[in-house]
């Protein structure tokens, strides 16, 4: 076995040292029933490389990768290109291969790569203080809303229309244990009034999206301070972080607590996960944050060095008072935002986001003049919804069948009456004009 | 190919200087790293994108106006900050890691180089599952491994981690529980010995933790058990092997107790890999238990993660396993289940956008189908046996927590450092000098300045010796009264010992401009 450097003379050597027969002395204290007598059965034995390999090829194989095709998918996960050197980078055996920062003196790679991670997390959502990440988006709002109902003592949580469904099932989950009532509002394009309505004073906080899961922008700051007025808060979720290069941030909003999904920077589609959860906050919330925090400070000689801080907050130490359970987090991916982040800077960000930007527009221009086709989002960044004349997960089937990934529907992430020709459709900078003329083609065809 | 012969050959000198401070603040190979804020330069750009197009905007306002103040790097100055930043750290792939509970094991590059392959890769969670046959084949594929490994009957796969596995199979309990009318049950007891996601992952649940006594072998105290149990009592949430590194020899005694009680057996997985192959949880008694696949089946840890953390679930909790799940059809083709059944009235629901760890399935699959059901169980066995190894070596310079035989961690407790003035802490960090990672130490919280030494099976036998040399020198360093080896380590790694209380009174958490700074610090 290419993986187990021990021979059986070195087994046999090392039983004499402890002191035993043979290794089945070394599990005794497995109760006599559960001890199996050989292998397991029903699962094939070891094979080489040459083997494992067609294995796997052959499954990826019988998918449809999204870059043999035009593609239009998004919802909450998004294609761009990145950069060669960042796949490089993160697979460098000291970067991929070692534990959280626990011994910061053998560790200042991680740390330091962390705290520039969280400065510039939260230089682009505009806020005081970001976490080293979270799993995901989806888990960072859950996160998000459990910190402000601790923060604000209050039970009831509002959630837009406009968040991602996921999210708002992921946040719900978690919420509803914790002992918090929830006020799902119904799903809609824009509800900023039903929003602010819905809280009261038991109201610990109100969750928005923008852009929303229709694509839509909202400029948020009126009501993060009618919010506020009512002693709750305003948490902002968002699923693109390349967004945030032409999209007013949700810090500038004046959002108390901000989560969202970090994937589209850094990281491949990767069929839902690994992602990255970005998590940022007021300073003043610091101490109710969940997550892990890198830190500055120095060592013995005053030479400046970084470490894990703050961690009176997290469960290792305070175990049943934690903020939060969450031990590992999304290091790698973390590390694959921050390079690729790196490689873009403030000038490569905004270039890439314009790019997206564009991209959309062409794409709703082309298929918001297909007849029956209605474009519902009246602004956008580089998603959009559009109703069609019929059902838009038969559309979308219909098109996968001639090549086309044309888009997620809207009853894939939750069926809900009214919404099922609602199609949702993304465009990046990977977009070509071929495949929005592909799209509007094959749309106008199966509609 | 002519020679160069008029070159000088060096020749070694003895010296005794002390070695001087450089100019440059290198050391030789070990680069100074700045911050990519101090490099770095706001309008420099290492990606090169097509010329925009000047299409009208539709932001609809809502255009930012400000910097993000993110400089950017060229990609040769960006490609060095990192590779400077890596060799500041430490890593399997560089030497033994025996960080107790974090089973660091080999990442194998097969796995790196499957889980790239583009229908893995590159395939969006909401394509068609027409589209997506192949990643869900891996799901099914997976599945089926956790559940004959484990001897168990449904595995909800979406969890992300260990925590996050933890969560799943207490929120199964508790649906199970809210649906047979026995909502009441909201205690749950946890030893004294569990990590602390096991206390902070009850809470989160809505539960009350009740922490139960270790007895003198490290192991569940079956008399404080039996005295905690009654029917306010949800479950259990026990670690097997447990964090001393033992098996619970009394372990279907606890299920039979705990199930007779009315409650729920939840393991913590996160030691699988001790008994993977072996033993099958299913057989114990268990009723959910989280597998860390970044740990068993060697997902690398990545500096953190990301991780994933699949629960399995015996036949009373399967039906309250979250979404999604993959079923396979009549025609053989298979399908995701991603709705609820009962939209706001379902017990238990989604944990998490999307379907969990594609990127951690393939590499596990890859590694699973590597071993097979022969190489995990020889896997585990070897685990075990270094670990033992480990332990009788070093039991005469060093003292074992408890007596007798261990699974896969060794366990020493701090009596043997009492009166050197070296502290568990001190220890650890003149391991580092020693060119190791330092074992877990101060956990579990039952053993007095614990160290938990974690080999796992990917050390050869030269590899132990050489470690074991190491230890037992420092050993003999420690109550020689060489001290300063200790309290002023680490003496040979990139940085001195790092001030963590400093960090944490002041907290600095991101780069702020020079002038910024000074302010602050001013005020
Ligand atoms: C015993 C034990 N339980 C649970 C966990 C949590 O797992 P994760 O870090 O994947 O969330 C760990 C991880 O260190 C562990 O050692």
């Amino acid at each position: 076995m290419r993986y187990l450097p021990l021979t059986p003379s070195d087994r046999e050597q090392m039983l004499a040292k402890v002191g035993v027969a043979s290794i089945e002395d070394l599990f005794l204290d497995v109760p006599e029933i559960a001890r199996l007598d050989g292998p397991i059965h029903d699962l094939p034995f070891a094979q080489g490389e040459l083997a494992v390999e067609r294995h796997m090829q052959r499954l990826s194989n019988a998918s449809v990768a999204a870059g043999s095709v035009p593609f239009f998918c998004g919802a909450g996960a998004y294609r761009h290109a990145v950069p060669a050197s960042v796949d490089h980078l993160i697979q460098r055996s000291e970067f991929l291969t070692t534990y959280t920062p626990y011994q910061p003196e053998m560790a200042q790679g991680t740390v330091q790569t962390l705290f520039e991670f969280q400065s510039q997390v939260a230089g682009l959502l505009a806020c005081d203080v970001a976490n080293a990440s979270m799993y995901d988006g989806s888990t960072a709002c859950a996160e998000a809303v459990v910190m402000a109902a601790r923060v604000t003592k209050r039970t009831k949580v509002v959630f837009s229309g406009g968040l991602h469904p996921h999210y708002r099932r992921a946040a719900r989950t978690l919420a509803k244990h914790s002992g918090l009532e929830i006020a799902g509002l119904p799903m809609a394009i824009n509800d900023e009034a039903a929003v602010l309505a819905a809280v009261d004073q038991n109201t610990a906080c109100v969750v928005v999206q923008c852009p929303n899961v229709f694509g839509t922008l909202t400029d948020f700051t009126e009501l993060a301070k009618a919010v506020q007025a009512k002693g709750a808060l305003l948490i902002a979720v968002f699923t693109e972080a390349v967004a945030f290069g032409l999209v007013t941030p949700p810090g500038e909003m004046g959002a108390d607590i901000v989560a969202g999904e970090g994937q589209s920077i850094g990281n491949s589609l990767n069929f839902g996960g690994p992602y990255v959860g970005l998590f940022a906050t007021k300073d003043k919330y610091v101490r109710q944050m969940p997550g892990r925090l890198a830190g500055e400070t120095v060592d013995a000689d005053g030479t400046r060095g970084f470490v894990l801080t703050l961690s009176t907050r997290e469960q290792h130490i305070r175990r049943d008072k934690a903020t939060s359970n969450i031990c590992t987090n999304s290091g790698l991916c973390a590390l694959a935002f921050t390079i690729h982040m790196t490689l873009l800077g403030d000038k490569g960000l905004k270039h890439l986001a314009q790019l997206n930007h564009e991209a959309a527009c062409e794409t709703a221009d082309a298929v918001s003049s297909i007849a029956g086709v209605d474009l519902l989002s009246e602004s956008f960044f580089n998603e959009f919804a559009v109703r069609l004349p019929g059902d838009a997960a038969k559309a979308v089937e219909a098109m996968a069948a001639q090549g086309v990934l044309g888009g997620v529907p809207y009853s894939r992430l939750r069926q809900e009456p009214g919404f099922e020709n609602v199609l949702l459709i993304a465009a990046t900078e990977t977009t070509t004009a071929e495949d929005i003329a592909s799209l509007a083609d094959t749309l106008k065809k199966v509609i | 190919m002519a020679m160069n012969t008029i070159g000088r050959p060096t020749a070694a000198v003895a010296n005794d200087a002390a070695a001087p401070t450089t100019f440059s603040g290198a050391r030789g190979l070990l680069q100074p790293t700045s911050l990519i804020f101090e490099t770095g330069s706001i309008d420099r750009t290492g990606v090169d994108l097509p010329p925009v197009k000047g299409v009208k905007s539709r932001l609809g306002g809502v255009a930012r106006t400000t910097s993000t103040g993110n400089p950017g790097l060229s990609e040769p100055e960006a490609v060095r900050h990192y590779v400077r930043l890596s060799q500041r750290n430490y890593a399997i792939d560089l030497g033994m890691f025996p960080l107790g509970s974090c089973t660091m094991k080999h990442n194998a590059r097969l796995n790196e180089k499957m889980a790239r392959l583009p229908g893995f890769a590159d395939v969006h969670p909401l394509q068609p599952v027409s589209t997506v046959q192949g990643a869900l084949s891996v799901m099914d594929q997976l599945s089926h491994w956790l559940i004959t490994l484990t001897g168990m009957k449904a595995v909800a796969l979406s969890p992300k981690a260990g925590a996050h596995g933890e969560l799943c199979g207490m929120l199964a309990i508790r649906a199970a529980l809210d649906a047979q009318g026995q909502a009441h049950r909201r205690r749950v007891l946890v030893p004294e010995s569990a990590h602390g996601t096991n206390p902070a992952t009850a809470v989160q649940c809505g539960f009350i933790v009740d922490e139960i006594k270790a007895a003198p072998d490290g192991r569940v105290d079956l008399s404080d058990l039996k005295t905690k149990l009654g029917d306010d009592v949800a479950g259990i949430m026990l670690t097997n092997p447990n964090t001393c590194g033992l098996f619970e020899r009394d372990i279907r005694e606890i299920a039979d107790l705990i199930h007779a009680a009315g409650g729920y057996f939840y393991c913590d997985g996160a030691n699988f890999n001790a008994i993977a192959g072996r033993v099958r949880p299913g057989d114990l008694g268990v009723d959910a238990m989280h597998i860390n696949l970044h740990k068993t089946f060697s997902t690398p840890h990545g500096g953190g993660g990301p991780g994933s953390g699949p629960t399995v679930l015996s036949d009373a909790l399967g039906p309250f396993a979250p979404v999604p799940y993959v079923v396979t059809r009549t025609d053989g083709t298979l399908d995701l289940v991603e709705h609820e059944v009962d939209s706001d009235g379902e017990p238990f629901g989604r944990m998490v956008a999307f379907h969990g760890q594609m990127g951690m399935y393939t590499r596990a699959l890859t590694y699973m189908l590597s071993h097979g059901a022969d190489g995990i169980k020889q896997a585990s066995e070897d685990a075990v046996l270094n670990a033992n190894y480990v332990q009788a070596c070093l039991k005469e310079h060093m003292s074992p927590a408890f007596d007798g035989v261990c699974m896969h961690e060794a366990l020493f407790d701090d009596s043997w450092l009492e009166g050197t003035g070296v502290t568990t802490l001190d220890f650890a960090k003149a391991m580092i000098d020693e060119g190791y990672h330092p074992m877990t130490m101060y956990f579990p919280l039952v053993v007095h300045g614990a160290m938990l030494i974690e080999p796992t099976e990917s050390e050869s036998k030269a590899s132990l010796d050489a470690f074991v040399a190491s230890m037992a020198g420092l050993a003999k360093a420690a109550k020689s009264g060489d001290t300063a080896r200790f309290t002023g380590a680490p003496y040979h790694a990139p940085v001195k010992r790092l001030d963590e209380t400093r960090a944490a009174r002041k907290p600095v958490l991101k780069w702020s401009p020079p002038v910024e700074a000074n302010k602050i610090a001013a005020e």
